[in-house]
């Protein structure tokens, strides 16, 4: 077993894993945020993207162990508890980007990202080319990029920027 | 219209737990004691199993058990099947070999689960596994659909010979010779409908509970349907009486008709449930997925169409072998039959129809219902015969549509179907409208100056939803009624809550069916809430695919509306002791004609329940009534759909410039989930043509079987798109709903490629059109023509 120590969505926790476990699994079964999911075996879908130290990254394709000290933001903790959506999260709302809901955790995390990496002035091609790792079945991208390019502007007009 | 009615935008009511992580999916349902289940696969395509030790695998570490088909069997549990009965045309009735949820004595496909590993975690049960020891005498396979059925082909199953499942044939086979024979020009296609993996984001998973105090089963399920689910694993599987088995889907993470089936995985957690005591939990993974999810299309079509001299269709032949793989699944039989045959009149008046259809097995994952399923390829047919026929003939495309579509309604098809209502005019008007269709000849020479060939491809489709009258399929050999169930309970304080028989999986019902019951009882949004999911709280239903849930689902809640609205007249009259025939009720507010007495919507469903204005003799107590709600038709939804490409000559690839859609859903509910539902099914059928395909190889080995091999639209594969609507009202239900969510599918990919054949000069193209494909049509056109 593997003893870890690393602060998630602003908690620092510990405990003793398994060494494979990935960090996808230490969320999910350990920690139980379950907003994290899981879509392919390949780091294909990226349904299971969180942030490290600020960074997008596929909770599938790291070992917990080698997150120590490290600092972790899932989609639970985007937005403050009990507080209004953080403006990714409302522009999905907003325009629609979403039907299942199923890889929506990882397209926000994704999105979040891309903003702090490449501004809130988004256009159409940036947004697709940026979307490479990220799979949607139901929505055709079309809300998806609509959504982003509205929660990338909303971002930068001084409302709540990420923790990370 | 109101701000939440009919017909508005309303932003979802499900959002809020998508985008925060609070979905509730299987995968994130844990019991107590849960153990973990870990299915052994076959890695042969066809093979006897010889012999089967798990002796060594039980003792590892974590392991509880080791179970195999030999177990299944010696406690009688029962194969699955597949409910709706094809007759071939000589009379016999299809071949449904049986399909038992682990292999016993061969397996049939690469996938085939031969044996189940359950252990206190997932990671020791896959490390057992590697210690079980299975002998296996491989045997040769057929994969191909076209091969299934000719001399020395193996054999797969020993009910069906020469892999033969039915051969089945629809409408009037002297009347097509005839309009042949008679014919001023005929054209003739053969093609491959590709084989499609559906690959809802969420992977498959199942959760099996016993409880030994109540001798109860809960499953825990990834369906669209979860009471079809529990019927089929009672009555026929034989896990445990219906009234014992309680099926709930939670959040269910896209579907495209693959939830729709019952898979072997969820019969063997009930089953194993029971047999150790505790919770069994299988989650798939994406591999499994390509593997067991049943596909969708695979069909090898010959068809023919005849034109008068005038340009008429005058006749339609159609032979397709359809590949349905391994095993029959729950609803594959229906799908090449009677979601296929009967929608190969188009949008066109084709006085008549010819069609055959040969069904097959092979040593591949089993073929069921894909988002369209049948439709999409009965539109490849229509559509690529009337696009290359103009071509032919040398007339334009949109010309040649127009002298044949259907002008009056209804109109009877030679292929059963009855359409109530259309304007096929219409939306081709506005969609070359909005496309520009008259620029395009500009377009494409300003295309040529950046050394681009750019083509135009059109689809004017026809779906046939609301899946269905009952008395209807019956009659065609379907096993179920297809009607759906609502109730709607009013609490004393007037809020309410709708159950139906219909589940979402990204639809948004909990949005648009709110909607309908909000602006009818002139509530707020805020207090309907949408139940669904759970056999417990809902007490039957036929679940969501085919574009049913709004024409058929929201039709039985409107159904249950007026009965509710009938008895709250009842307490209002006693409340306002007024005659009931003088209460008229609007806006959510009783008033009694030609007087100011009135009654809030508050005050009768309080009164309806402390019940001290009425005698119970003469009313009971309470608001709740409920509705099974059966079709008088299908419902046909139409459009059309305009795809221009540009194709690099030097490279083959194609990219998506422009695309336009119009379609006719009838009444919306919510534009902006229609529209959503039209992009997603756009971007399915793009996949179709451009990208996706299921590769099997001589062996029947699994080559596409990962994202990194099979590949799925991404974001920069699709243009944005421009989504329309014309509106003429179905009327066959209540409110004129048509339903939405296939239509992209089906007319996408034929757009596609008659854009890119049109790009290129040449009709020999194979789906998925890749650059490479694309390219090698080029070489092969350029080569003809070089030579001629």
């Amino acid at each position: 077993m593997s003893a870890v120590a690393l602060t998630v969505n602003g908690k620092a926790v510990t405990g003793d894993v398994d060494p494979r476990t990935l960090l996808v699994q230490y969320l999910r079964e350990h920690l139980r945020l379950t907003g994290t999911h899981v879509g392919c075996d390949t780091s294909q879908c990226g349904a299971c993207v969180v942030h490290v130290d600020g960074k997008a990254v596929k909770a599938c394709t790291v070992f917990v162990w080698q997150l120590e000290g490290a600092d972790v933001m899932t989609i639970e903790g985007l937005a403050e508890a009990n507080g209004p959506l953080h403006p990714m999260q409302e522009a999905f709302r907003e325009h629609h980007g979403l039907q299942c809901g199923y890889c929506t955790p990882g397209m926000i995390m994704t999105a979040v990202d891309m903003v702090n990496r490449k501004g809130n002035d988004l256009d159409d091609p940036t947004i697709r080319h940026e979307l490479e790792g990220n799979l949607c079945r139901c929505t055709g991208y079309h809300n998806i990029v609509k959504a982003i390019a509205a929660g990338a502007k909303a971002m930068g007009k001084g409302q709540t920027q990420p923790a990370s | 219209m109101s701000a939440t009615g009919i017909g508005a935008a309303v932003r979802r009511k499900e959002d809020q737990r998508f985008v925060t992580g609070k979905g509730h999916y299987t995968d994130d349902v844990n019991r107590p004691g849960q153990c973990y289940a870990y299915f052994l696969r076959s890695p042969h395509a066809h093979a006897r199993i010889k012999a089967i030790d798990g002796t060594a695998a039980a003792k590892m570490p974590g392991v509880l058990a080791v179970l195999t088909g030999a177990a299944l069997a010696g406690d009688k549990i029962g194969n699955l099947i597949c409910g709706w009965m094809i007759t071939s045309k000589d009379g016999t009735q299809m071949k449904m070999a049986p399909h038992p949820a682990l292999a016993h004595g061969k397996a049939n496909h690469v996938g085939d689960a031969v044996a189940v590993i359950l252990a206190e975690t997932l990671a020791q049960a896959r490390d057992a596994a590697e210690k079980v020891d299975i002998v296996y005498e491989p045997l040769p396979a057929v994969t191909d659909p076209a091969k299934a059925q000719t001399d020395g082909a193996p054999q797969i199953h020993e009910i069906a010979s020469r892999n033969t499942i039915y051969q089945w044939h629809l409408g009037d086979q002297k009347a097509a010779e005839t309009a042949f024979k008679s014919a001023h020009h005929v054209t003739r296609l053969d093609f491959v409908n590709n084989r499609l993996s559906p690959n809802a984001i969420e992977p498959r998973a199942a959760i099996g509970e016993y409880d030994a105090g109540t001798d109860g089963l809960t499953l825990w399920n990834t369906t669209q349907n979860p009471h079809v689910a529990r019927l089929v694993i009672s009555a026929f599987v034989g896990i445990a009486p219906e009234n014992k088995l309680r099926v709930i889907a939670p959040d269910v993470g896209g579907g495209f008709g693959s939830k729709i089936f019952i898979y072997p995985e969820e019969v063997v957690c009930l089953w194993a449930s029971r047999k150790i005591g505790r919770p069994v939990k299988w989650v798939s993974d994406r591999s499994e997925a390509f593997l067991t999810d049943a596909h969708g299309r695979d069909h090898v079509t010959h068809a023919e169409m005849a034109f008068d001299a005038e340009g008429k269709a005058t006749g339609l032949r159609v032979k397709t072998i359809a590949n349905l793989g391994a095993y029959m699944s729950t609803f594959s039989s229906s799908v090449p039959t009677y979601l296929y045959g009967t929608l190969l009149s188009g949008q066109y008046d084709i006085p008549a129809i010819y069609c055959e259809v040969d069904a097959v097995y092979t040593n591949t994952v089993p073929v069921d219902a894909y988002r369209g399923a049948g439709r999409p390829e009965a539109t490849f047919v229509v559509e690529r015969l009337m696009e290359v026929g103009a071509r032919e003939m040398g007339v334009d495309p949109v010309d040649l549509r127009k002298k044949n579509f259907i002008k009056t309604f209804p109109h009877q098809t030679p292929v059963i179907m009855n359409y109530d209502a259309g304007d096929y005019h219409a939306s081709l008007k506005k969609a070359l409208e909005i496309s520009d269709y008259s620029g395009f000849a500009k377009r494409k020479r300003e295309s040529a100056r950046h050394d681009k060939l750019r083509g135009v491809g059109i689809s004017t489709y026809i779906e046939a939803c609301g899946i269905a009258p009952s008395q209807a399929v019956g009659s065609l050999g379907c096993g179920v009624g297809l009607w759906e169930s609502a109730e709607v309970r009013v609490n004393p304080t007037g809020s309410v809550e709708v159950l139906t028989g219909c589940h979402q999986h990204g639809q948004g019902h909990e949005t648009t069916f709110a909607q309908v019951v909000a602006e009818r009882l002139g509530i707020p949004i805020e207090n309907v809430s949408i139940v669904h999911g759970d056999t417990d709280k809902v007490q039957f239903g036929m679940g969501t695919y085919g574009s049913r849930s709004g024409a058929v689902g929201i039709s039985a809640i409107v159904k249950a509306l007026d009965k509710i609205e009938i008895k709250a007249k009842k307490v209002a009259a006693h409340l306002m002791e007024a005659a009931e025939g003088d209460i008229i009720f609007q806006d959510g507010k009783f008033t009694v004609a030609g007087t100011d007495k009135s009654a809030a919507w508050g005050d009768v469903t309080l009164n309806a329940y402390i019940a001290h204005k009425f005698v119970g003799a003469e009313l009971e107590p309470g608001l709740k009534e409920g509705a099974f709600y059966d079709p008088v038709n299908f419902t046909f939804p139409a459009g059309c759909h305009i795809c221009e490409v540009e194709v690099d000559p030097q490279t083959g690839e194609s990219e998506i410039v422009a695309w336009t859609a119009v379609d006719d859903f009838g009444t919306v509910i919510n534009p902006m989930i229609v529209e959503g539902q039209v992009h997603g099914g756009i971007a399915q059928g793009v996949g179709q043509a451009l990208l996706e395909g299921v590769v099997y190889d001589k062996d029947g080995q699994l080559v596409t079987g990962s994202l990194m091999d099979y590949c799925m639209p991404r974001a920069h594969n699709l243009p944005t798109l421009k989504v329309d609507l014309t509106m003429t009202k179905s009327p066959s239900n209540p409110l004129g709903i048509k339903g939405c969510g296939e239509a992209g599918a089906i007319a996408a990919p034929v757009a596609v490629i008659n854009a890119i054949t049109d790009a290129i000069g040449t009709e020999d193209l194979a789906m998925p059109a890749t650059a490479q494909t694309v390219w090698q049509a080029l070489q092969k056109a350029n080569s003809r023509r070089q030579a001629a």
